[in-house]
């Protein structure tokens, strides 16, 4: 990393700027798009955006990108909400506590995820389409957190 | 006993979620706009039907999905598919796997690759382009992924250019994306009959 990031920025124009990512130009700007749709949606559903952006920003710590996680953690002043970008914090209530576990086994361990942590979330009161948008934010984050690492190790590669 | 399938193979599974799917004659107008519904076209699998409870994401999400893996130039179309297996075998999605396994096998016209790959899983042994691929792969899947730019080094010794490089770093992301969809929200079932 050549010069310190600005939390603010996109991580995607950064990503996108490099050389031979400029042949996928279309690729990252759907990439931002996407972002935006899990992020902030029009229809937030159970999980308003600053709790969202925590748990992005708690996603990318798991996945040992601080400056992801900074970027993330910029855009959430509640401090009760930022004290979910740590990993150690499990949540507030027994609701919550039972949806970070479940986002930390989808980030870290998807492979060994069972039907039973589907149901252990039903049964704590997640309705099913709050279910989908959980998993879809913790999906892309996957994506983004492999993209932007994938692209480190290339940027690097070739300096 | 369990119709659940719990080892790779190429033969596609049917797909049963563990929420239950949008209804079709309630969805909302965003909803049909996402799931790209027409009087033509009424066939909506279980699996999108699941994911229309976000539409928002749904939709933004099939362009990307398309273009990672079809859009010309760069990495061919066999080695993106490659990658897509690479993460579905280390988050052993099943229903992924073997999706993209059967692609693979009909876009390289070989299944030995595929058979390899499923017997020997994250060990497998391939030719040194296809191994290169692969294993890149695996290590990007790795939470957190463990890439470094030795294994990029690796990746350009195998004879990957910059643009293809890059086209693997995508198509081994998205399927990081896709494998927390599918395997997370339904079972891979034997099909009836």
């Amino acid at each position: 990393m050549a010069q310190p990031a600005n939390p603010e920025a996109s991580p995607w124009l950064s990503a996108a700027a490099s050389a031979a990512a400029q042949s996928r130009s279309t690729i990252f700007e759907m990439s931002r798009q996407a972002e935006s749709a899990v992020i902030d949606p029009r229809d937030a559903g159970g999980f308003p955006s600053g709790w969202r952006r925590a748990v992005a920003a708690r996603i990318a710590t798991l996945n040992a990108l601080p400056e992801l996680a900074a970027h993330y953690l910029a855009g959430v002043t509640d401090p009760a909400l930022r004290g979910l970008a740590d990993p150690s914090e499990m949540g507030r209530d027994a609701r919550e506590r039972s949806v970070i576990t479940f986002m930390d086994r989808v980030a870290t361990q998807p492979r060994a995820v069972q039907a039973e942590e589907i149901e252990a979330l039903k049964a704590a009161g997640v309705a099913d389409a709050n279910i989908v948008r959980l998993c879809e934010l913790n999906a892309f984050m996957s994506y983004q957190c492999r993209v932007l690492a994938g692209l480190a190790a290339l940027k690097g590669a070739s300096a | 006993m369990s119709r659940v399938v719990h080892r790779f193979t190429r033969n596609v599974p049917d797909w049963q979620p563990r929420v239950t799917p949008v209804d079709l004659t309630k969805a909302s107008p965003e909803q049909l706009d996402a799931l790209k519904v027409t009087p033509s076209n009424t066939k909506v699998s279980d699996y999108v039907l699941v994911l229309a409870h976000d539409p928002e994401t749904l939709n933004v999400r099939s362009p990307l999905f398309n273009g990672i893996m079809y859009d010309p130039g760069g990495l061919s179309r066999a080695e993106r598919e490659l990658g897509a297996i690479g993460a579905s075998v280390v988050n052993r999605c099943i229903y992924c796997a073997a999706v993209h396994a059967a692609r693979h096998a009909q876009l390289s016209k070989d299944t030995a690759v595929t058979d390899e790959l499923f017997a020997n899983g994250e060990k497998a042994k391939l030719g040194p382009r296809d191994q290169a691929i692969f294993d890149y792969s695996v290590k990007l899947s790795q939470s957190p992924p463990a890439v470094t730019e030795a294994d990029t080094a690796r990746l350009r010794e195998a004879g990957l250019d910059e643009a293809e490089i890059v086209d693997l770093i995508l198509s081994t992301a998205l399927f990081g994306w896709a494998n927390r969809l599918m395997h997370i929200l339904g079972d891979p079932v034997r099909k009836d009959g």
